[in-house]
């Protein structure tokens, strides 16, 4: 049995990808940088784990290195918060 | 203007500086600190040990953050506060007046006495000072023996053999974290670090660290009652931590294991204030003062300090202890509580290799959850429940944590689970399709809580 069974399923994956943001858990955030580190653009989502933000700029390709090697599990795909969204358009 | 001085730059005086700043924009802010390297993420030091990450990346504010928020740092410890006169006095001479002061001085590693602690090459990890002295040393250490228990003795055993230093565990009992793990979890951690090369000493004593020439050439032990001695030029230490409090003793203020504060952070002497590892703090549902020694603890209750020391009138409320760490490779989360509720003299019994609490630990870990269990397990992903009446209050997730967010919100929300109780306590219960499910229809009835 793998837990992880339960949620995902390939063609899911796929679809988070695409339709989805990373989202932190501040909670578990110990600030250590490791996702800002891996960051292929550079982004800093440390900074967003701090604030409690969803990667929600367009420069994000989604490609899962800071969810994959936090190593809290901190980051995860979800749908970014409504508000989040409707933030970014009125800027 | 008031005049607020916090002494420590840690994760708890940070927070608190951070929100003083947001309540008064004019207040003058003091942060003293005697660590050279002022304001870092702790817990990623273990990551710069394993080489994941390189030094920098663990300052986690820019130097102009810190003079946008108009903190001043001054580079000295402190020697003594007098808490009548509102004064303290700095190991450089100076003598500083105050009209709030937080203690926020974190905790240190305990250390053992055996003879030969003196040499060059007996390392504890509370630092980035400890850090950068441990990566500087093995460079030329082939072998070393790592002491102690916890999160911290994993953190060395597995940074140094990151780094290609063959390394040697010691445990004085017959398992790993005895005190918070259960035996599977513990065979799965020790499992896995003998996979990776390290050699675990059951049964083991350390007795003495010998040495030329002021350094470590080996050390003498028991093991399983026999002498040993195992040549190496390293030997690490994480036996547990002590709450730096000399300061608040001295200034008389009530201590325990800790500087005893009220639900306001409050210390006993009039405008004195304690937030994180040196705090022990009520906890309303055990109803005893206990320690923690967790990153997001400290934030919070720096955040409530500063905001109190401000003006303001924040409780901090002790939540469900909470910690997220990554165990020989393995992501576990332990919340609430899930020990064996052992004590000894009125304190949470620790296990064997260590003399109180550790970094990443809190207290409540160990009381009894006094309430039902149910666990499963499949390769190292591992599943531990408990369950008080129809409420979750503890539970370790290891490996796998597809589960350990909807845990972590039944816990914390303390959500009736009373329609899946019989079937999480049933024999061979599929407790993860049963959470997972029950979480499916949770998250469509609560989806603004939980976001």
């Amino acid at each position: 049995m793998n837990f992880r069974s339960i949620f995902s399923k390939t063609a899911q994956k796929h679809e988070r990808l695409a339709s989805q943001a990373v989202v932190p858990d501040p909670q578990r955030c110990v600030q250590c940088g490791i996702c800002s580190y891996n960051c292929p653009l550079g982004i800093d989502v440390r900074l967003h784990a701090l604030q409690g933000l969803a990667v929600v700029e367009s420069k994000c390709l989604t490609c899962g290195e800071c969810v994959k090697r936090c190593p809290r599990g901190v980051l995860r795909f979800d749908a970014a918060p409504l508000e989040q969204i409707t933030l970014k358009a009125a800027k | 203007m008031s005049l607020y001085a916090i002494i420590g730059s840690g994760a708890a005086g940070l927070a608190a500086a951070n929100a003083i700043r947001a309540r008064d924009p004019a207040g003058q802010i003091l942060i003293l600190t005697a660590d050279p390297h002022v304001h870092y993420s702790r817990p990623g030091l273990a990551y710069v040990l394993s080489g994941e990450l390189p030094e920098k990346q663990v300052y986690q504010f820019p130097r102009e953050f810190f003079a946008r928020q108009r903190f001043e740092f001054v580079q000295s410890g402190v020697q003594a506060i007098q808490t009548d006169a509102h004064t303290l006095r700095l190991e450089d001479g100076r003598a500083l007046r105050y009209d709030r002061l937080l203690i926020a001085t974190g905790a240190t590693a305990a250390m053992p006495e055996p003879p030969g602690m003196q040499l060059e090459g007996v390392v504890k990890l509370d630092s980035m000072a400890d850090c950068q002295h441990i990566l500087n040393l093995a460079r030329r250490t082939r072998r070393a023996v790592v002491v102690g228990g916890g999160i911290t003795a994993l953190e060395l055993v597995e940074g140094l053999a990151a780094r290609g230093v063959e390394v040697h565990y010691f445990l004085r009992g017959d398992r790993y974290w005895s005190a918070v793990l259960d035996e599977v979890e513990s065979r799965i951690v020790e499992r896995r670090l003998a996979h990776d090369g390290v050699e675990i000493h059951y049964h083991t004593n350390l007795v003495e660290v010998l040495g030329q020439k002021g350094r470590v050439t080996a050390v003498q032990a028991e093991e399983n009652g026999r002498p040993l001695t195992l040549p190496c030029q390293m030997a690490a230490f994480a036996i547990g931590i002590q709450p730096r409090m000399e300061l608040a003793v001295q200034a008389g203020l009530k201590v325990q294991r800790g500087i005893i504060v009220d639900d306001h952070l409050r210390t006993s002497a009039p405008d004195v204030f304690a937030a994180g590892d040196v705090a022990q703090v009520f906890d309303a549902q055990s109803g005893q003062y206990l320690l923690d020694s967790l990153w997001t603890p400290a934030i919070q209750q720096g955040r409530a300090a500063g905001a109190n020391m401000a003006g303001g009138d924040v409780i901090y409320e002790k939540k469900f202890p909470f910690n997220v760490t990554r165990l020989a490779g393995l992501v576990t989360t332990i919340i609430g509580r899930v020990g064996k509720g052992e004590t000894a003299g009125g304190r949470p019994k620790g296990d064997a290799d260590v003399a109180g609490i550790m970094r990443g630990d809190s207290e409540l870990w160990r009381l009894s959850p006094e309430a039902v269990a149910a666990q499963t397990y499949a390769g190292d992903n591992r599943l531990r429940l408990y369950l008080k009446d129809n409420v979750m209050v503890g539970a370790v997730v290891m490996g796998d944590q597809t589960l350990s967010r909807p845990i972590q919100v039944l816990i914390q929300e303390q959500v009736d689970l009373g329609e899946l109780r019989a079937a999480l306590l049933s024999d061979n219960a599929d407790l993860a399709r049963l959470l997972g499910d029950f979480w499916e229809g949770y998250q469509v009835k609560h989806a603004a809580k939980i976001a």
